[in-house]
């Protein structure tokens, strides 16, 4: 378990990482937290030729939130954005979330725009970038250019991230006034990649009839599976949503496999009971006023 | 004797050590050895048709590459078969390197030696072997249909058939008893694989000195002793010239007793022929692949019962897994075999085990060793029987206890260790008495309707469980008082965390009469102690625990004659307290071991003070007696070992209530508790600790280890990422009580306690499963999503 030769690059200024990135191409890779790549490499399921640590360079550890909503630098750490109190204030889910990736030591070293790249369809922050919405900034020699989550995730494991090119920071928008959000998940043990989970989001009208309500699913796609279920809820309080009929209609859509964790039937009754879990209690939170839960 | 340390709850001695990062385990010596890595077969069966180094011949750093060609001597001989049986007709144990066929993935097929681990990975990458593909055979249902062979000349797959049949007093052979039992039940109950998967992996690292012609080698074992026999046996070096010593082990579980490993004699053999130091630590992927698992086993259970429950007789055939080799023998079917009766007295009984080959991992002892199986079947049978007579599960229990009167009571098998199975001393009806009480199984009923009017689900179980631990054949203890006033200990048998430096410094320093922090403890090391067996089977506090006692006891008679000539006293008349030989009621007459232990030295330059104190004691010499005496010895020292008839039976039984979630169908613990016999406790604390570690492991089988196999031999799971250990959130608060029951069989009075904790768990959460659910659970680990499954089948079958 140790990793294949790589050139190891540690630029001090993003010009320079970019430099590197782009001269390596295809055969360079990312170091930001590490906590999925080194895995990755000791095992030697990854063999870059280049390694571009971007830990040395300086301000991408940024979180600048307002009320649009929260920008996450590259070097932002899962902890440091957990504990933030205006990332709180801005888009409560990300607190929401970040308090079921893994475990402290991870969170202390792991970023959040890291574990957006690596785009594993069972974690949770490419499931709350798709489900807010939310773009990621993709910085090259050639310039910047903003990808849309909808556009962001391609596959397993699989980001539009091209190669030559650094995420410098990733954008979580705030949601509009009487909106409530909520993540559930079902993990084998505690910190671990979920079976099934479920970030929701849920906005009131003035007479606290649901307005709008969209739910990402883990672990049941190549990708966060987003479902917009607005239609579904029909404009009415939450006490009188047929519940079971928007899990039915989320259910429809995932696309749930098998494995030794767990059969697809229960990923799929799973996130059944995730959906109404997880839209009633961002419903309550909306209707309590934002961020009573956090 | 006033220094009382047996019994008490010392606080462990090594964990400062241990906790601090200050330990010394096998990767953190050695840092300027050579490295050694594995070309491991990616084949769960496949013929080697050739060995290409060429392209790895260029990596810079390499040392060397070896093949199986390369290895002379009885290295090239298959590795030995530790423990035969004359039921074991067809054991098969594998080669240090793969000789031409591989029969399971991991096994090792080329060794490379560099400057470093890195170095020697990449060149590893670099070698191609060209495999010819054979049919594996994985699944033990599946291989005993042989379709396929694992070895060749193995026919059936077939490498041990034992039957054990004890017929009833009347003589009623078991099969009759239940043909003629008024109750009769059949079913089919599953364990899947686990493993021991201690926190730190194997090791070796080994040292050449050629100007001596010695070797030394470093093993994260749990007997270096066998290991420095094996080495000196395979590598024709004299025993005397080969050291070999246990460091700090981080965690054992069973997979360190198996020896020699491959590893254990290449790095050794390396080390001489390249004059370097080697060493090899084995990362994870390795230990998934290379070691050894244990735990799967098909059981086909018949039972005959009456009215009130008693067990007729008990028909029991069992399938076991061995995997691709036998190099432990069949310890872990005739364990569960032997073991499976538990507390109880069955009418007649008679099992039957098949081991099979399957081109997998070894399967060989891990923590509890057969026992979680045996119990399963044996506790789950008992739930049966209460279910079809509509009892409540503790009284089917009761009435089929052996009582406390019956002991020694005879189980009329052969135990692992050879010896007839007899249990020495227990008491199950108070210890079933203590764990209702404890669990409030009476009043669970009341519990389990208040729940369920709040929605909840949740269920109790119980399980009981004989334990044989202290297997023979001996251990030995040496003892040694310096003039400093320090006692050094010393045992052969090795130590993975479980404590021996405070349990057998406080039996030192009882027996001794000696402060403890005067005591050091050494273990594992043959430089100290060269004769020894290991550390399993719950053996180490019986067997080391009695022989350092005894080996005390010497010590403290010498000590008492020496001071009684300088004091003289009658030695009858003489205690220590507090490391000073003192007459009783009279403290003033007093010597310190200290200057005992100069005075038992007729040769005493004055190095330290000690020794010029000791002059004012010196008799005067005698012009006609030798200065050391016919039967005597300079030194205040003792060696003694013991060996017991046989086995010493612990015993204990868990009761657990689990809540489990009607619509996740997930699976919580809310309470477990145990109740616990281990004969007399040296360390109470340190038993706890064990019983804890243990119940995790046991958490662990329950409900979330094992290891998947596809058709084509490979393991999914080979990670800590998919093999799932339960984590510290996983593991419940543990309530525990102690009952003590002591054991006739030595001085101590003490049984094993290591395993215990494991044995009855998948039992008992099963149990409490069922009972929350009312779902038949005959498989264990059971996941949510097995839950899920169940539940469904379950209401299909209703609805049919």
């Amino acid at each position: 378990m140790k990793p294949p030769p790589f050139d190891y690059h540690r630029p001090a200024r993003l010009g320079e990482a970019l430099r590197s990135l782009a001269e390596a191409g295809a055969h360079g890779k990312v170091l930001a937290g590490g906590q999925s790549l080194i895995p990755l490499l000791n095992m030697r399921l990854a063999a870059p030729g280049h390694l571009v640590d971007i830990n040395g360079l300086t301000g991408l550890d940024t979180i600048a939130a307002d009320t649009s909503g929260v920008r996450v630098g590259a070097l932002a750490r899962h902890a440091a954005v957990e504990r933030s109190g205006s990332a709180r204030a801005a888009q409560p889910l990300l607190a929401q979330a970040l308090r079921l990736v893994a475990h402290p030591v991870i969170r202390n070293r792991g970023t959040v725009v890291g574990s957006l790249v690596h785009a594993d369809p069972s974690a949770e922050m490419p499931a709350v970038l798709a489900l807010l919405g939310g773009s990621v900034r993709l910085a090259s020699i050639g310039g910047e250019r903003d990808v849309a989550a909808a556009d962001f995730f391609v596959g397993p494991l699989e980001s539009a991230c091209l190669p030559g090119e650094l995420a410098v920071s990733a954008f979580f928008p705030a949601l509009p006034e009487r909106s409530g959000t909520a993540f559930c998940e079902v993990a084998r043990r505690h910190g671990d990649y979920a079976v099934a989970g479920v970030a929701a989001s849920v906005t009131l009208d003035e007479d606290f009839r649901i307005s709008a309500a969209r739910v990402a699913c883990v672990s049941v796609g190549p990708v966060p599976v987003v479902v917009d279920v607005t239609g579904v809820c029909g404009r009415r309080p939450p006490a009188s949503v047929d519940w079971d009929g928007v899990a039915r209609a989320v259910q429809d859509r995932i696309e749930p496999e098998g494995d030794i964790h767990a059969t697809a039937a229960y990923r799929r009754h799973l996130t059944g009971v995730l959906v109404t879990r997880a839209l009633r209690g961002a419903a309550r939170e909306a209707a309590d006023g934002g961020e009573g839960r956090a | 004797m006033t220094t009382k340390l047996f019994g008490e709850p010392v606080q462990r001695r090594e964990d400062a050590r241990l906790i601090t990062g200050q330990g010394r385990f096998l990767d953190d010596l050695g840092a300027n050895a050579l490295a050694a890595a594995f070309v491991r077969s990616p084949h769960a069966h496949a013929r080697i048709r050739d060995v290409d180094v060429s392209a790895a011949l260029d990596v810079e750093g390499l040392v060397a590459i070896y093949t199986w060609e390369d290895l002379p001597g009885l290295i090239a001989e298959p590795l030995p078969l530790l423990i035969p049986h004359p039921a074991l007709t067809h054991g098969r144990t594998g080669h240090v390197l793969a000789r031409d066929v591989v029969r399971h993935v991991g096994e090792p097929v080329v060794m490379v030696v560099a400057a470093d681990r890195y170095v020697a990975e990449d060149a590893c990458a670099l070698i191609e072997v060209d495999y010819e593909l054979l049919k594996p055979v994985v699944g033990v249902e599946e291989a005993a249909e042989a379709v396929n062979l694992v070895h060749a000349d193995v026919p059936g797959n077939i490498g041990a058939h034992l039957v054990q049949e004890v017929p009833s007093a009347a003589g009623t052979s078991a099969r009759e008893a239940i043909e003629a039992a008024p109750h009769t039940l059949a079913f089919r109950l599953d364990i899947e694989r686990s493993a021991s998967m201690p926190l730190e992996g194997r090791g070796v690292y080994a040292r050449w000195d050629a100007d001596d012609e010695s070797l030394r080698v470093y093993t994260s074992t749990q007997t270096s002793t066998s290991v420095r026999m094996a080495v000196a046996a395979k590598l024709g070096l004299p025993l005397p010239k080969v050291e070999v010593i246990a460091p700090d082990v981080g965690g054992g579980f069973g997979v360190k007793i198996v020896h020699p490993w491959p590893e254990e004699i290449l790095v050794p053999w390396a080390a001489r022929l390249l004059g370097r130091e080697v060493k090899w630590a084995e990362d994870r992927r390795e230990h998934f692949i290379s070691s050894a698992h244990e735990r799967a086993q098909v059981h086909h259970v018949r039972v005959g019962f009456d009215e009130d429950g008693h067990v007729l007789g008990l028909d029991v055939n069992i399938l076991h897994d061995h995997g691709a080799y036998t190099p432990y023998g069949i310890i872990v079917p005739i364990i569960t075999s032997t073991q499976l009766v538990g507390p109880y007295k069955i009418g007649a009984y008679r099992v039957e085990f098949t081991s099979i080959y399957t081109n997998t991992v070894q399967v060989t002892p891990y923590r509890g060793a057969g026992r979680p199986q045996a119990v399963f079947c044996m506790e789950r049978t008992m739930d049966r029987i209460a279910a079809h007579l509509g009892l409540d599960r503790t009284e089917v229990r009761a009435a089929n206890f052996i009582q406390p009167g019956e002991f020694p009571y005879d189980q009329g098998m052969t135990f692992q260790d050879g010896r007839p199975l007899i249990y020495d001393s227990g008491d199950y009806p108070e210890s079933l008495r203590m764990l209702k009480e404890l669990i409030g199984w009476d009043s669970f009923p009341a519990m389990k309707a208040e729940a369920a009017a709040e929605g909840r689900t949740i269920g109790i179980g119980v399980g009981c469980y004989v334990e044989g631990t202290g297997v023979g054949p001996y251990e030995g203890g040496h003892v040694q008082i310096t003039s400093d006033g320090r006692v050094h200990v010393s045992t052969g048998l090795t130590s993975q965390g479980q404590g021996h430096e405070t349990v057998f410094a406080q039996i030192a320093a009882t027996e001794l009469g000696v402060p403890i922090e005067k005591v050091s403890v050494v273990t594992g090391d043959t430089r100290r102690f060269g004769y020894a067996v290991g550390t399993f089977a719950s053996r180490a506090a019986v067997m080391s625990g009695n022989a350092i006692a005894l080996a005390c006891r010497k010590v403290r008679d010498k000590a008492l004659k020496v001071a009684a000539d300088a004091l003289e006293a009658d030695p009858r008349d003489l205690e220590i307290t507090d490391g000073v030989v003192h007459v009783a009621g009279t403290p003033s007459a007093s010597i310190p071991l200290a200057t005992v232990a100069v005075l038992s030295n007729p040769l005493r330059y004055a190095f330290d003070q000690e020794a010029q104190r000791a002059t004012q004691f010196a008799g005067p010499s005698s012009d006609d007696r030798p200065p050391v005496e016919d039967g005597e010895e300079p030194g205040m020292e003792g060696r003694d070992y013991y060996s017991p008839v046989r086995s010493t039976f612990a015993s204990g039984m868990h009761a657990a209530i689990v809540e489990t979630d009607p619509l996740t169908a997930e699976i919580k613990i809310l309470r477990y508790v145990v109740v616990h016999d281990c004969g007399k406790l040296i360390n109470p604390m340190i038993v706890e600790g064990q019983i804890h570690g243990g119940v995790g492991q046991g958490v662990g089988g329950a409900l979330y280890e094992k290891m998947v196999y596809d058709e084509h031999g490979q393991l999914l799971n080979a990670s800590f990422m998919d093999f799932l250990m339960p984590y510290a959130t996983e593991v419940p608060r543990i309530e525990t009580a102690h009952l003590e029951t002591p054991s006739p069989l030595n001085p101590l009075g003490v049984k094993g306690a290591g395993e215990a904790g494991v044995i009855p768990v998948s039992a008992v959460i099963a149990a409490a499963i069922e009972d929350a659910e009312g779902i038949t659970i005959d498989r264990m680990p059971i996941s949510p999503s097995d839950l899920y499954s169940l539940r469904a089948d379950t209401r299909l079958r209703k609805t049919q």
